[in-house]
């Protein structure tokens, strides 16, 4: 028995050493010793070289379905009200002839609508062109060979025994040390250098956080951060969106004070530097928020203010209408586009499905998260456009950006 | 709705229906999986207000003409095969299929498209579009800008333009003469993808 407890000993010990050694110090630092990009190119080899296989396997077995990621019918351009409009205008005017094919259009329009909707597609997870080899996303792929299935069987083992544990225990080290370190940083008077140590305490949790995620992160055109005093806006696809952004740069965030352990986190958090934290009655009330966003904003020594104007998660495929209450604080607009590769990981919460704790396991056993990052070039609102022209200036900004659909709804 | 596993076994006379239609199967698979999105309670039919559940449809004029269009004339549930039956009248034609003599004509030929939008017009399927009939469409395609003069005399000339044996009414073969001119494979046709 005792020397199944020195083992169990010994083992630990080195699993920490290995932990802090390899992967908090560096983090604390910023740097990388670039296991995370060889892990990512040894998957991607591996995955190309599973499609191959499916493929032939596919022209082999012509039964089995072939998977629609794009939805199944492609629409033409054109809005029903437009179209309405015309039709409309026109015969008021000229009294004129009405064809009888006047009506195909709406037909049309309407069998379209019956067959495909474009916004629940978007509620779901997006569907993969090819099989990346986890079991939750295999729906029309059959047993297509033993090698395939072999690969599958290891990448198994793989993320449920070795990756896994690991990501929790960094996932738990990140956690306590927010809080314990926020907290601390919290006794100290207000100074600059308390707010340079509270930078460096956040940047690095969120560091090892997102480790724990084995997440990698490429940023493009930095120099669009967002400066201190303005807001910053992104499209919303997981509450690891928040993850991502503040491994490079530390933001405000405006939220709910929830119970449990985001109260916890939130709180020790609010003492180190402010955030914009509401009561839930609070929220509804839309001026109180809307004037506490922009006293936060008018002092321009506040740390940035991250909001998601969509408001609830999207699934990474396309943008949703932007709310125009966070264009209407005023100053300046830093948007941000996140696209996730699905290739690595499904990033998308459905939370009608899966609660957090569900969501956060699966995250933590897929193989891993690519995310491109775009900060665009700032923009205020201009004369002569309302809040809402403005918000779908930037909705068009960032979905072109992201590479995703921009939907007019 | 990509999260869900459902196959093709789920799917009654999966193979005849992909004939009958000629849907490939994982359009089939697709349409399936939307009608169980539709039928909100499960039951395995759709009813006129499971429709009534999707949004553009609210939006456009002729939306509650659409709808009746997928019920028989005295049924009140439409179940799958019929669903996907209707569906199929807004395949673009296949300009590459054979046809063999015995084969029945595909249901998304020009013919059997004008059949359906005869349809849409003619509610009480007596074979003709009366006036009255012509002038429901026009009223909730044009709204209530127009006059009810105006409504009258574009009724009017649409009639007497169709009309060819004058008796008042729109027949189907006047109909399809009046439609030689349109491409009603582009017109009534949706683009399913590959």
């Amino acid at each position: 028995m005792d020397d199944l407890w020195c083992v169990a000993a010994g083992v630990f010990q080195v699993w920490m050493f290995v932990v802090v050694f390899f992967i908090m110090l560096p983090a604390m630092f910023g740097l990388s010793l670039g296991v995370t990009g060889v892990y990512i190119q040894i998957l991607v080899r591996i995955l190309e070289w599973a499609t191959l296989r499916i493929q032939r396997g596919r022209q082999q077995q012509p039964s089995v379905p072939v998977p629609l990621p794009n939805g199944i019918i492609e629409r033409a351009g054109g809005s029903m009200e437009e179209e309405m409009e015309q039709l409309r205008s026109s015969r008021s005017l000229a009294g004129g002839e009405f064809a009888l094919s006047d009506v195909f259009y709406f037909y049309k329009k309407g069998v379209e609508s019956i067959v495909d909707d474009q916004v629940t597609q978007r509620f779901s997870s997006e569907e993969l062109a090819s099989w990346n080899l986890l079991t939750r996303t295999n729906q029309n792929f059959r047993y297509i060979s033993l090698r395939l299935t072999v690969i599958w069987g290891l990448g198994v083992f793989v993320r449920y025994c070795v990756l896994f544990p690991l990501r929790i225990t960094l996932a738990i080290i990140g956690l306590s040390w927010l809080v314990i370190g926020t907290t601390l940083v919290g006794f100290l008077p207000e100074s600059s250098e308390k707010n340079w140590l509270s930078e460096l305490v956040h940047l690095t949790c969120y560091r090892i956080c997102a480790r724990g995620l084995s997440a990698t992160i490429h940023y493009h055109n930095k120099e669009n951060k967002p400066q201190k005093g303005g807001i910053c806006v992104v499209n919303h696809t997981t509450p690891i969106d928040v993850v991502i952004l503040a491994n490079d740069g530390c933001y405000a965030m405006v939220g709910q004070i929830h119970g449990g352990l985001m109260g916890v986190i939130q709180r020790s958090r609010v003492r180190s530097c402010p955030h914009v934290w509401f009561e839930r009655s609070e929220m509804k009330d839309r001026h109180t928020v809307t004037s506490r966003l922009r006293a936060h904003v008018a002092a321009k020594t506040k740390l940035p203010i991250l909001i998601f104007p969509e408001g609830t998660c999207i699934n990474n495929t396309s943008v949703m209408m932007f709310k125009k209450g966070s264009f209407e604080i005023g100053g300046t607009i830093y948007p941000v586009a996140i696209k996730y590769d699905p290739r690595f990981g499904d990033a998308f919460w459905n939370s009608s499905k899966y609660n957090m704790v569900s969501y956060l396991l699966r995250m933590m056993t897929s193989w891993a998260i690519v995310v491109n990052v775009w900060y665009l070039p700032p923009m205020t609102i201009q004369d002569g456009e309302d809040a809402a022209q403005f918000a779908n200036r930037v909705k068009s900004a960032i979905a072109e950006q992201g590479g995703l659909l921009d939907l007019a709804l | 709705m990509g999260s869900s596993s459902s196959s093709m076994d789920n799917i009654p006379n999966a193979e005849e229906l992909m004939q009958e239609t000629g849907f490939s199967a994982a359009h089939l698979l697709r349409l399936y999986e939307r009608f169980e999105f539709l039928d909100k309670d499960q039951t395995g039919e759709l009813r006129p207000e499971d429709f009534g559940a999707v949004g553009g449809l609210a939006l456009n004029p002729i939306g509650d003409r659409i709808i009746s269009a997928f019920f028989s004339p005295g049924r009140e549930t439409v179940d799958f095969p019929s669903f996907v039956r209707v569906l199929a009248h807004f395949r673009p034609n296949d300009t590459n299929r054979t046809r063999n003599g015995t084969q029945q004509e595909p249901v998304n030929s020009r013919t059997r498209k004008l059949k359906f939008a005869f349809q849409l017009y003619d509610q009480d399927r007596d074979g003709k579009i009366s006036r009255a009939e012509l002038l429901q469409v026009l009223r909730a395609m044009l709204g209530i800008q127009v006059t009810e003069e105006q409504l009258q005399s574009i009724a009017e000339r649409a009639i007497q333009e169709a009309d060819l044996d004058r008796d008042d009414a729109i027949s189907f073969d006047e109909f399809r003469k009046s439609l030689e001119k349109v491409n009603i494979d582009h017109k009534m046709s949706i683009r399913f993808l590959k």
